[in-house]
């Protein structure tokens, strides 16, 4: 059951444990349209995570009393699959699913013209079908695909990656045994045509320094994913306009 | 602007003017903490506790020691958890229940700095390896909410873990006897957090609760005795710009040094 650990996560030629760069990203693959009864869908691989996101709405809200009188009520559940992890996990929704559903729901709420959809619910559904690190920001990358997807009005499409510290050394899209063993750990979250930072959280320790080279490393990974999700986008569109031309 | 119930339009505006000027609604200057109040040992059935009184928002900390199994791939370490409660006596806003995401998030951020700076000795609380180890339970209590409960829970955490007293024991036949007499909880660092909301593109440090219904965002930064940081949290669904967040970082830095000397000399 217990992976084997590394001793090192860094070697001698600066590959890391899975033979990347500090730099580099996980392979992604990304998309869009996945589901037929949601409104919206997308779908990622970013190394092994494999996860769904849905949209739903904007739809009546239920119970009532919470729709808002000046805009639309924007819900959001990040779940993880029992057999997502090495262990199983209980499907009932942990503390830290909890807090990564608020803080999701925080990155995602900046790019969505919700005023224009007062007294109705915009529901979000993220599905961890298989985890290994970097969860929340895969996450929000395909999140944000399934509301575009859903015709949702955007301001931006919101894109997020994580930096981190590992051997002394700051690196780009941490994966599972990395994170865990690692020395810190920075999801960031951006709207890269706005210059928008809309989820930042970290544990870990980094000096002041090394943050700032954190963050900016973690920019420069979401603006490399955002090149990937608006591909998606096209080729699920261009695919349709093709179809219809013929 | 955020709508908001509590907080009418026309304070809602005058708040963010003021911000903007650089001034705020309660005589503050934009990176000036409320008074604090640090009070130790408040609650004597509990092993360890502090009262915070962070301008009129007030949180009390009550820490439980517990003896208990260890986490299985942590088999000589003891046990930190941390809770917290917003009782309905803090705020009309509260309702009794099981914890919501608010509540949830407030404990978690604090359980962050707590345990990613290493200011409990956790070693140091191993009696038998994988057998018994000693559980930390941090309570956190919000009594009155006037804005800013992270920085305030954070601070009556680290100020109660400091007060907290472990019992003596001694291991006979594998069974843990408990002793007359106390020894302090090992610890070896003191995390502290600085918020600011961010309302009309400037940075308020330590906003109340009129200044959270306005704001757009809000930053967290937890730093440990030798300035790194050690945790961050970003709130609220507005945002921030990188420059913003390291300019915050560096005036946040200086903050948590001020702050950290008033609870740990409290």
């Amino acid at each position: 059951m217990n992976q084997e650990l590394p001793e090192r996560l860094i070697d001698e030629s600066m590959r890391r444990v899975d033979g990347r760069k500090p730099d580099e990203l996980r392979p992604i693959k990304i998309e869009v349209g996945v589901l037929s009864n949601a409104d919206g869908s997308a779908y990622i691989e970013q190394g092994r995570n494999k996860i769904l996101a849905a949209v739903y709405g904007p739809k009546e809200v239920h119970p009532r009393h919470l729709s808002l009188p000046d805009r639309a009520l924007l819900r959001c559940r990040y779940h993880m699959a029992p057999f997502s992890v090495e262990e199983r996990k209980s499907p009932a929704p942990s503390r830290r699913e909890i807090e990564l559903s608020k803080v999701i729901r925080e990155a995602l709420e900046p790019a969505i013209f919700l005023e224009r959809y007062p007294r109705t619910a915009i529901d979000i559904f993220i599905e961890i079908l298989q985890a290994d690190g970097g969860t929340r920001c895969a996450g929000i990358t395909v999140a944000s695909l399934a509301l575009a997807d859903a015709g949702i009005p955007m301001r931006d499409l919101v894109v997020a990656c994580a930096a981190g510290k590992v051997d002394g050394t700051i690196v780009l899209d941490l994966n599972d045994v990395e994170d865990k063993l690692g020395e810190a750990d920075l999801p960031v979250a951006v709207m890269p045509s706005l210059n928008a930072v809309t989820l930042l959280q970290m544990d870990g320790l980094l000096t002041l320094e090394e943050f700032e080279q954190a963050i900016n490393l973690a920019i420069d990974g979401c603006k490399r994913i955002y090149k990937l999700q608006k591909e998606a986008l096209k080729a699920k569109y261009l695919a349709i306009k093709e179809e219809v031309e013929e | 602007m955020t709508f908001s119930l509590s907080v009418s339009r026309i304070k809602q505006r005058q708040i963010a003017k003021l911000i903007a000027d650089g001034k705020r609604l309660d005589g503050r200057g934009l990176t000036d903490y409320r008074e604090i109040k640090v009070e130790k040992g408040v609650i004597e059935r509990a092993e360890g506790s502090a009262r915070v009184y962070l301008g009129r928002t007030q949180v009390l900390v009550g820490v439980k020691i517990g003896i208990g199994e260890p986490f299985s791939d942590r088999p000589n370490e003891g046990v930190l958890t941390v809770n917290s409660e917003l009782v309905p006596l803090a705020s009309p806003e509260f309702e009794a229940g099981p914890p919501g995401e608010e509540s949830i998030e407030l404990a978690r951020v604090v359980d962050r700095g707590i345990r990613e700076s290493g200011a409990i000795d956790l070693e140091k609380l191993c009696i038998i390896p994988g057998k018994k180890v000693f559980i930390v339970f941090v309570d956190i209590y919000v009594l009155n909410h006037d804005g800013n409960l992270i920085d305030a829970s954070a601070m009556a955490a680290l100020a109660a873990l400091l007060n907290t007293k472990l019992f003596n024991y001694e291991v006979v036949d594998g069974e843990v006897k408990i002793k007359p007499g106390f020894t302090k909880l090992p610890i070896r660092n003191y995390p502290i957090a600085i918020t600011s909301a961010e309302i009309g593109g400037k940075l308020v440090v330590d906003p109340w609760l009129e200044e959270e219904e306005v704001m757009n965002s809000r930053i967290t930064l937890i730093f440990e005795k030798d300035g790194r940081i050690c945790a961050i949290q970003k709130g609220g669904g507005g945002t921030l710009t990188k420059d913003q967040i390291i300019e915050a970082a560096h005036i946040f830095q200086k903050k948590a040094e001020e702050l950290r000397k008033l609870v740990v000399e409290s």
